[in-house]
């Protein structure tokens, strides 16, 4: 328990160190470009391409669970729209880049650490956290709101091209179900999630890199740490969210 | 000059450092010696600030850096240079933007200036047509040599190596050691070099610190060295079957 402490205590200081004094601000705008190509755009392929998988399977889902004749068929739009602004678009896809950038992010970091870089940005006086970790901090705050609402685009269209090919149900009601009751404050929460989401999913993993001590089998094991943290924040967050937003 | 008072320090119960003083020379290369283990890279970074001591002091010509805030400490940086025992030349960037990375970070040189400083830099430590290359893409020499480059170009008035021999053929060692030999001459700077190499002895032993067990245990120069009574620095000077003649010789 008293080390669990010790890790949150250490974090919300590594945090801390990451906000305190840019050295030079024109240093870190070129690393913020960089960090919102590697780690936003080169993302945007794999949220794609499992956000239009899931939003047809979604519909042929709804659709197979709908088979009350009273219900109207265009409420598989409606459930199609709704499972992936309210949940997926934010969370799952906040879950999948937890995997992928979060274990870039604790390796990249790591290894700087075991191979002396990070100890020869400190000799030279220069804020290492801050340098390091801060563009990208940025970079997912900003890009996730962006991914979320491609995974929504994207979903919504896997959901269209099912209604296209299959007569599981007719466009007109598919389109009709995406219009019916639309609440726009759901997308507003969502994009909400992901700010909180994109913070997690790149302090959480350079926190753990940052501090890793030993050679690459550490290194390996950091980045697991990393991946299995974020994940597990990432949830309890989207339950306090949720309840604070939705309730 | 740095100055070593009394240093401390342990990692949980395992007593790295006993209680060193010592005084590293301007215009001089100073070497700490002694076999892996017996705390010498972890004196080099309590020195550089990487560990906090647990008890002693350390003055940088007069300045006592352990009582230091952090924000004078990284002021005080700006005047160190360090090459690595792996040389930690940043993955993401070419090997002029390692070297001119501290002059875009602290000063407020125009671009021409900046492109002068690095090329007089690359040039001193003989790198050439490399500029655009990775480090993942030259030898380990040649990233030695650009890590050295990096450590001069703010002008440092401290020069620290840790273990710069470690991984290279003889001769590439030579001129290692030249190299750093020649830039604590010219620049007149305060070198402190971290070696168990007796090649680095003998060449650049202006000043020797030998450290076992985490205690000081002798200290003199490159001539002293081979002519001492210490039997812990004799087993460790005379180890190489080389230097066995050599004291046969001298006997």
């Amino acid at each position: 328990m008293i080390n669990f402490f010790s890790v949150i205590g250490r974090y919300f200081l590594f945090v801390k160190k990451v906000f305190s004094y840019p050295e030079k601000l024109s240093t870190y705008y070129k690393r913020t470009i960089d960090e919102f190509i590697y780690l936003g755009l080169k993302s945007i392929g794999i949220v794609a391409v499992i956000s239009a998988f899931i939003g047809a399977v979604i519909t042929i889902q709804t659709a197979y669970n709908l088979e009350n004749p009273m219900l109207p068929t265009y409420l598989i739009g409606l459930a199609t729209r709704d499972s992936l602004i309210l949940e997926f678009s934010s969370t799952i896809v906040a879950l999948i880049l937890a995997g992928k950038v979060g274990s870039s992010i604790a390796s990249e970091i790591g290894t700087m650490r075991v191979t002396e870089q990070i100890d020869a940005l400190d000799i030279m006086g220069v804020n290492s956290a801050g340098f390091l970790v801060l563009p990208k901090i940025i970079a997912m705050v900003l890009f996730n709101p962006f991914l979320a609402v491609l995974s929504m685009v994207i979903g919504i269209s896997g959901g269209l091209a099912v209604a296209f090919i299959t007569d599981i149900i007719s466009v007109g009601d598919y389109l009709t179900g995406l219009q019916f009751a639309f609440n726009q404050f759901y997308v507003t929460y969502s994009l909400i999630k992901t700010l909180f989401f994109g913070f997690v999913i790149a302090s959480v993993p350079a926190f753990y890199g940052y501090y890793v001590r030993g050679g690459s089998l550490e290194v390996g094991k950091a980045s697991t740490r990393a991946v299995v943290n974020s994940t597990v924040i990432i949830l309890l967050l989207n339950l306090i969210l949720t309840k604070l937003f939705l309730s | 000059m740095i100055e070593v008072k009394g240093v401390s320090k342990s990692f949980g119960s395992n007593n790295v450092l006993k209680n060193i003083s010592a005084v590293f020379e301007q215009g001089k290369t100073n070497l700490i010696i002694g076999q892996s283990g017996s705390g010498k890279t972890v004196l080099l970074k309590t020195i550089v600030g990487l560990f906090e001591t647990d008890e002693g002091t350390i003055h940088y010509d007069g300045i006592n850096f352990t009582s230091l805030s952090q924000k004078k400490r990284r002021e005080l940086r700006k005047d160190i240079g360090m090459l690595f025992q792996g040389s930690a030349l940043f993955d993401w960037a070419t090997v002029e933007e390692n070297v001119r990375y501290p002059l875009d970070m602290f000063t407020n040189m125009s671009s021409v200036e900046k492109q002068k400083r690095v090329d007089f830099c690359l040039d001193r430590v003989n790198i050439v047509d490399s500029n655009r290359l990775y480090p993942a893409e030259i030898s380990g020499g040649m990233q030695k040599r650009v890590a050295i480059a990096r450590a001069i170009a703010m002008e440092p008035r401290y020069l620290f190596c840790d273990e710069p021999n470690s991984g290279l053929d003889p001769k590439t060692a030579i001129v290692i050691d030249n190299l750093i030999r020649e830039i604590t001459h010219e620049l007149d700077i305060t070198t402190i070099i971290n070696t168990h190499d007796m090649n680095t002895v003998t060449e650049n032993g202006d000043n020797i610190l030998f450290i076992y067990k985490g205690e000081k245990w002798w200290e003199g120069d490159k001539v002293k060295i081979f002519n001492t009574n210490n039997r812990e620095l004799n087993d460790f000077v005379f180890a190489a079957n080389v230097y066995k003649n050599y004291r046969k010789e001298r006997q």
